[in-house]
């Protein structure tokens, strides 16, 4: 029952903090003075000593922590998966049932945390042993495993036999009730570190990535590459860091009555409140929009355009003014950008012949530079071939109409007419309304339990109430 | 031989000497830090989300989600070989994608909705059109020679992927063909993220650094460093000029784009576990960053303090995202669980 421990240093840290929580868990459930009572279950004709039952787990666990059944049964749960108990009826059931049935303690021994990975050698020890006891007793995917092991560990075969035959011979010389324990101790173990296929494999990293070096080859053509993109990194404009942060602070404060996690949204979170009367009112189209949303056009140009019902009221505007062409212009150039490449020729032709054509019913102005520059583009057309005149048509809206919008009445109507909804009210149902929120610290509980004697009974049962979660 | 190596040397002495340079430059332009500037920013106090709903339906571990622009539909892949397109509100399923490789990575929802990507062990982004009668396969775009990570759609005929042989890709949707290759990454390319205008994007890699892309040069613009391992996610501040990155260090940072330099990180003592994924409320005040510990911690991305825990799963997060609307974060694990928080 030797098992050696492989990677010496190579421990995942990333597991070992939620084995060190559970760890701690066991260790309190195992005090001789407040854990467990344990007694002793008669299994067949043995009788196990130190078992307890799921019921016991789940209550004793209920209590010390001061948390509802739920949890209690999802915590139990992950401690029987992760190896920390073991169930002593169905062994291959790894599943906390809340009854009768036996459970026992993973000697530290056996703990994933102390002997992890698990190595291959042991392994092949632990199926010789299963093997040889009683011919036939391996399962299906074992004798697999068996007789792959066998064929890459063969040079150690020898010693692979013997030490199962000499870990047999010693427990044969061991009473009865304790050689029953330490095979199903064994058996666990390995249900956990080599799971039969099906099974959730909990200690799964996940893929390995490959080394790093291996993939790009560092030679001469790499740097000459990095040279030139470290010139150009270089030569970026560069802001001032405390204008930059400044930057962030503004626009967290302004959007900070727009984001819904830190403020809530009226009427009320559809998530909550199960009402999803915010998502009719924020539809692309409505026939009034809330009162948040035409604020936000006023917040960025790119706010106003990226809202299908902002880009209209702001045509609307510019009609008025009779500059609505460019709006149309930019808009047409966009969708050259990002539409399909088999149509960007006729979309091309169509803004030429629109907008830049002498004589063409809604010509924009656009500087003689850019002008001649697109036009002798537009004669091979690409996806981009617009870009120059469509910034710079962007930037004279942005400069020149937009700030004007927002002085104007049309949009300060929009604004006094923005719908500001009524909160609806809380949940007609309190019987209802679950606790979902674990439970606080235990640790937290203790004082308020010295405090208050009353009160922590109180949060206890209020959280039984709760159904079996808002399963879907 | 020699000649030959003589020849790097002087290269990469080169490659060091502009090095330095640019760090001289952003050192230049350092003259604040985010403690001071966000000293007069309120204080968040404890961000307490509740569990609203655990949607149940997948089979094996949950790597990737996406939420559609709809801020209701999602889509999430499993390596229990299917897509799954889930209605966040009622928690129905709407449509189920089977996938031809279970060894699925990533999903992606297009902005129109029409249409879901999905990647991974296969080395290929099969694009799949959800709105006809059957999901059908539109496109399979093949010519990756390493795993797919990340795949991210600019519109229905424009699609960006990041892939395990250290290449970010640019696709004709129409066409299946490569339109661009982003090549400057010296380790696997783990996740990738689009500017709000959609003219650049940032790619984080194995090789810890996170560089800026011009989508249409397809040139590499600037690289980050800091990390010490793995950069697992990266997502942009919402206004753009800003992104943040998790990585395998168990540190988030971020990065401003136009002083060109790491602004804070998001670090603690007792958090001992990688970041496998990250997103932020709509303001970006709140960092939801899911670890290998089994939590989603969250960071008040100002103040670089920790704010919160969203604890619930019995595996690691492997996907976090917050809709456009902001209306609450979602978290996928490899306990085959998503769950919306708010």
């Amino acid at each position: 029952m030797t098992i050696n421990t492989m990677a010496k240093g190579g421990w995942h840290r990333d597991q070992m903090s939620c084995f060190r929580k559970m760890e701690k868990v066991i260790v309190a459930m195992q005090d001789p003075d407040m854990g467990m009572k344990m007694r002793n279950q008669r299994l067949l004709i043995t009788v196990i000593p130190h078992a307890m039952t799921g019921r016991d787990i789940i209550d004793w666990l209920m209590k010390k922590n001061n948390i509802c059944e739920e949890e209690s049964l999802h915590i139990s749960g992950l401690l029987v998966r992760y190896g920390y108990i073991y169930p002593l009826k169905e062994p291959r059931s790894l599943v906390l049932r809340p009854d009768e049935s036996p459970y026992r303690f993973q000697t530290p021994y056996f703990w994933t945390s102390t002997r992890w990975p698990a190595s291959e050698l042991d392994y092949a020890i632990y199926l010789a042993k299963k093997n040889i006891r009683k011919q036939g007793e391996l399962m299906e995917y074992e004798k697999e495993r068996y007789s792959v092991l066998h064929k890459r560990i063969n040079h150690t075969w020898d010693f692979v036999v013997m030490q199962a035959r000499e870990q047999l011979r010693a427990s044969k010389q061991r009473r009865k009730a304790d050689r029953i324990v330490l095979e199903c101790q064994e058996q666990a173990y390995w249900l956990i570190n080599r799971p039969p296929p099906g099974a959730r494999n909990v200690l799964d990293m996940g893929l390995e990535r490959p080394n790093n070096t291996a993939r790009v080859t560092l030679n001469s053509e790499h740097y000459k590459n990095e040279i030139d993109t470290c010139k150009r990194a270089l030569g970026r404009n560069r802001v001032k860091s405390s204008i930059c942060l400044e930057g962030f602070m503004k626009y967290s404060e302004q959007y900070q009555n727009h984001d819904p996690i830190m403020q809530g949204c009226l009427p009320s979170n559809p998530w909550i409140s199960d009402d999803s009367a915010h998502w009719t009112m924020n539809l692309e189209t409505v026939p009034t929009p809330t009162r948040l949303r035409v604020e936000r056009w006023s917040f960025s140009f790119m706010e106003l355009l990226n809202d299908v019902m902002g880009r209209r009221e702001f045509m609307t505007y510019l009609e008025k003014e009779f500059s609505g062409e460019n709006l149309a212009f930019w808009q047409a150039c966009e969708d050259i950008k990002h539409g399909e490449s088999s149509r960007i020729v006729e979309k091309v032709e169509e803004i030429y012949r629109n907008f830049l054509a002498p004589g063409a019913p809604r010509w924009v102005n656009i500087d003689s530079k850019t002008m001649d520059k697109t036009l002798s583009g537009i004669r091979h057309p690409h996806r981009f071939v617009m870009e120059d005149a469509q910034m710079h048509i962007y930037f004279l809206i942005k400069k020149d109409s937009y700030p004007r919008y927002l002085k104007s009445d049309l949009y300060k109507n929009m604004l006094a007419k923005g719908i500001v909804p009524q909160e609806t009210k809380k949940s007609v149902f309190p019987f209802m309304r679950r606790q979902r929120h674990s439970s606080p610290s235990p640790a937290q509980v203790a004082t308020q339990a010295t405090e208050d004697g009353g009160n922590a009974k109180g949060a206890g049962q209020a959280g039984t109430n709760s159904a079996a979660g808002s399963n879907v | 031989m020699a000649a030959e190596k003589a020849e790097m040397d002087v290269l990469k002495k080169e490659c060091d000497g502009l090095r330095t340079q640019i760090e001289a430059a952003r050192k230049g332009v350092n003259d604040g830090n985010m403690a001071t500037a966000a000293g007069s920013a309120t204080d968040v106090g404890r961000v307490q989300l509740k569990l609203r709903k655990s949607l149940k339906g997948h089979l094996a571990k949950i790597y990737s989600m996406h939420w559609a622009s709809d801020s209701r539909s999602m889509v999430s892949a499993s390596q229990d070989g299917k897509l799954l397109v889930w209605d966040s509100h009622t928690g129905n399923k709407l449509v189920a994608v089977p996938l031809k490789s279970a060894w699925v990575m990533s999903v992606a929802f297009a902005p129109s909705g029409n249409l879901v990507a999905s990647g991974g062990l296969d080395n290929m982004c099969t694009v799949y059109n959800i709105k006809a009668a059957s999901p059908k396969t539109l496109r399979e775009l093949d010519a990756h020679t390493g795993y797919l990570s990340c795949a991210r759609f600019l519109s229905d005929s424009e699609i960006l992927t990041a892939s395990g042989d250290t290449t970010c890709c640019l696709w004709d949707l129409e066409t299946g063909k490569q339109k661009i290759v982003f090549t400057n990454h010296i380790g696997d390319c783990m996740s990738l993220a689009l500017s709000p205008d959609e003219n650049t994007f940032v790619s984080g890699a194995c090789d810890s650094l996170a560089k800026l892309w011009d989508l249409r040069e397809g040139t590499c613009k600037q690289t980050f460093s800091g990390h010490t391992s793995d950069i697992n996610a990266i997502q942009f501040f919402p206004n753009g000029k800003a992104f943040v990155t998790g990585s395998d260090d168990c540190a988030c940072k971020m990065y401003d784009l136009r002083s060109d330099q790491e602004v804070i990180t998001y670090q603690d003592a007792s958090l001992n576990a990688g970041v496998t994924s990250l997103t932020l409320s709509n303001s970006g005040r709140l960092i939801f960053a899911g670890y290998d510990d089994f939590n989603c911690h969250i960071w008040d991305s100002l103040k670089g303090e920790k704010v919160g825990v969203l604890s619930g799963h019995d595996n690691r997060v492997s996907c976090t995202g917050v809709p456009a609307d902001g209306m609450g974060v979602c978290t996928g694990s490899w306990d085959s669980f998503l769950k919306l928080w708010n």
